[in-house]
C-alpha cells in the first residue's frame, strides 16, 4: 500500500533531523525527544484500537495482544518470539524489524541503530500505559534486521 | 484462545491514523523546540522538503508515468499523488491568467483529523510538510516549484487551500569536466 511509504519516510526524516548532531544537545536527549514521540502516537493510538475491545485479562493477555494485533498494525507483522520470565519481563523478538530492513544487514553501522529503535520503545511505552501498565521499554539489536524489545513492568 | 466479537481492524484505517497520530506528535515535539511558529513552518517545510525527494521515486516506480507536457499534466499528476498516498482527492483551481500558478483544494485533510490548535499558535501552518513535499518531489523532475498554504481549515478558513507557483524549469548541470 502506498501509505506505508509515506510513514516509513515519515519515521526516517523525524530520525534524521531530531538527531541532527546540534551542538547544544547530547544524544541521549534527541533518543528520549523521539521516545517522547512515539510515546504521545502510541498512547493515542492504542486508545483507538482497542475501542471494541473486551478488557483483557492480565498482563500476559495484553502483551500477547501488544504482539500480535498492534504489532501488525504498525509494523506489518507478528512479533517472532515472545519470553517473559513471569515477573514482569517479557522480551519482545522481531526477526524483521520494519525500520531496520532498509539498513545494511552487516555489523557495520549496528552503532547508527538505536536512533530507529527510540521511536517504537516509546510506541510500546505509551500503548501499554494506556493499557495500565507502567514499564521501561529498551530495545537492542545484534545483527540487524532482527532485534529484541525488552519491557520491564514497574510495579508499585 | 481467540477472543469473542473481537472486531477485525481495518488496516487501512489504522495506517491513516498511525500516520496522522505520528505527524501530530512530531509537530508538537517541533514546537515545544523553537516555541517559535515561523521557525516551525521551516523545519515542517524542510522534513517536507526530505522526504518528497525520495518520494517521487516511489511515486514514478509506482505509476511509470511519463513527462508532463505543460503545468496542467502536472496539477493532474499531483493531484493522483494525492489519492494515492493520503487517499484525498484535492481540486485543482484558480488558475492564474498566465497559467503557471494553481491551487490544490482540500476538502479533508488527514493529517489534521484529530487536530485543534492551541491558542496563541496562529502563524503555525501545520500540515506545512505538503508544501516541502511538493517542492522536494518536484525538483527531482527538474521543475522548481514554490509552494505555500493560503488557506487553512485549522485556523478556521472554510477549506484548506495550496497553492503551487512554477518557477522555473531546471536544467541538468554537468560538473566541470565531465561530458
Amino acid at each position: 500500500m502506498a501509505d506505508d511509504v509515506l510513514f516509513e519516510l515519515l519515521h526516517m526524516e523525524m530520525t534524521i533531523s531530531i538527531f541532527q548532531p546540534d551542538q547544544s544537545e547530547s544524544k541521549r536527549s534527541s533518543i528520549s525527544k523521539l521516545e517522547q514521540i512515539g510515546f504521545c502516537t502510541g498512547y493515542r493510538l492504542v486508545e483507538r484500537l482497542t475501542k471494541d475491545w473486551p478488557r483483557f485479562k492480565d498482563e500476559l493477555d495484553t502483551m500477547k495482544f501488544i504482539c500480535k494485533e498492534f504489532w501488525s498494525c504498525i509494523y506489518k507483522k507478528q512479533i517472532d518470539n515472545l519470553r517473559t520470565n513471569h515477573q514482569g519481563v517479557y522480551v519482545l523478538q522481531d526477526n524483521r524489524f520494519r525500520f531496520l530492513t532498509q539498513l545494511s544487514q552487516s555489523k557495520q553501522y549496528i552503532e547508527a541503530t538505536p536512533k530507529y529503535l527510540a521511536f517504537t520503545c516509546g510506541v510500546v511505552r505509551g500503548a501499554l500505559s494506556n493499557l495500565g501498565i507502567t514499564c521501561i521499554v529498551t530495545a537492542e539489536v545484534f545483527s540487524p534486521p532482527t532485534c529484541k524489545f525488552q519491557v520491564q513492568v514497574q510495579r508499585i | 484462545m481467540s477472543r469473542q466479537g473481537m472486531r477485525s481492524t481495518d488496516p487501512k484505517k489504522v495506517n491513516s491514523e498511525l500516520f496522522t497520530l505520528t505527524y501530530g506528535a512530531l509537530v508538537a515535539q517541533i514546537l515545544k523546540d523553537y516555541e517559535n511558529d515561523d521557525e516551525v513552518n521551516r523545519q515542517l517545510d524542510r522534513m517536507g522538503y526530505n522526504i518528497g525527494v525520495r518520494l517521487i521515486e516511489d511515486y514514478l516506480a509506482r505509476t511509470g508515468s511519463g513527462r508532463c507536457y505543460d503545468l496542467r499534466d502536472t496539477a493532474d499528476k499531483l493531484q493522483m499523488a494525492f489519492k494515492m498516498y493520503l487517499s484525498i482527492t484535492p481540486s485543482v483551481t484558480n488558475w492564474s491568467p498566465a497559467g503557471d500558478e494553481f491551487s490544490l483544494i482540500l476538502e479533508n485533510n488527514p493529517l489534521t483529523e484529530f487536530v485543534e490548535l492551541p491558542e496563541g499558535h496562529g502563524g503555525l501552518k501545520y500540515s506545512n510538510i505538503l508544501a516541502g513535499v511538493l517542492r522536494g518531489a518536484l525538483e527531482m523532475v527538474q521543475l522548481e516549484v514554490a509552494a505555500w498554504f493560503v488557506q487553512d481549515q485549522l485556523a478556521g478558513d472554510s477549506c484548506t487551500e495550496l497553492r503551487v507557483k512554477f518557477l522555473k524549469r531546471l536544467e541538468d548541470a554537468m560538473p566541470v569536466g565531465e561530458d
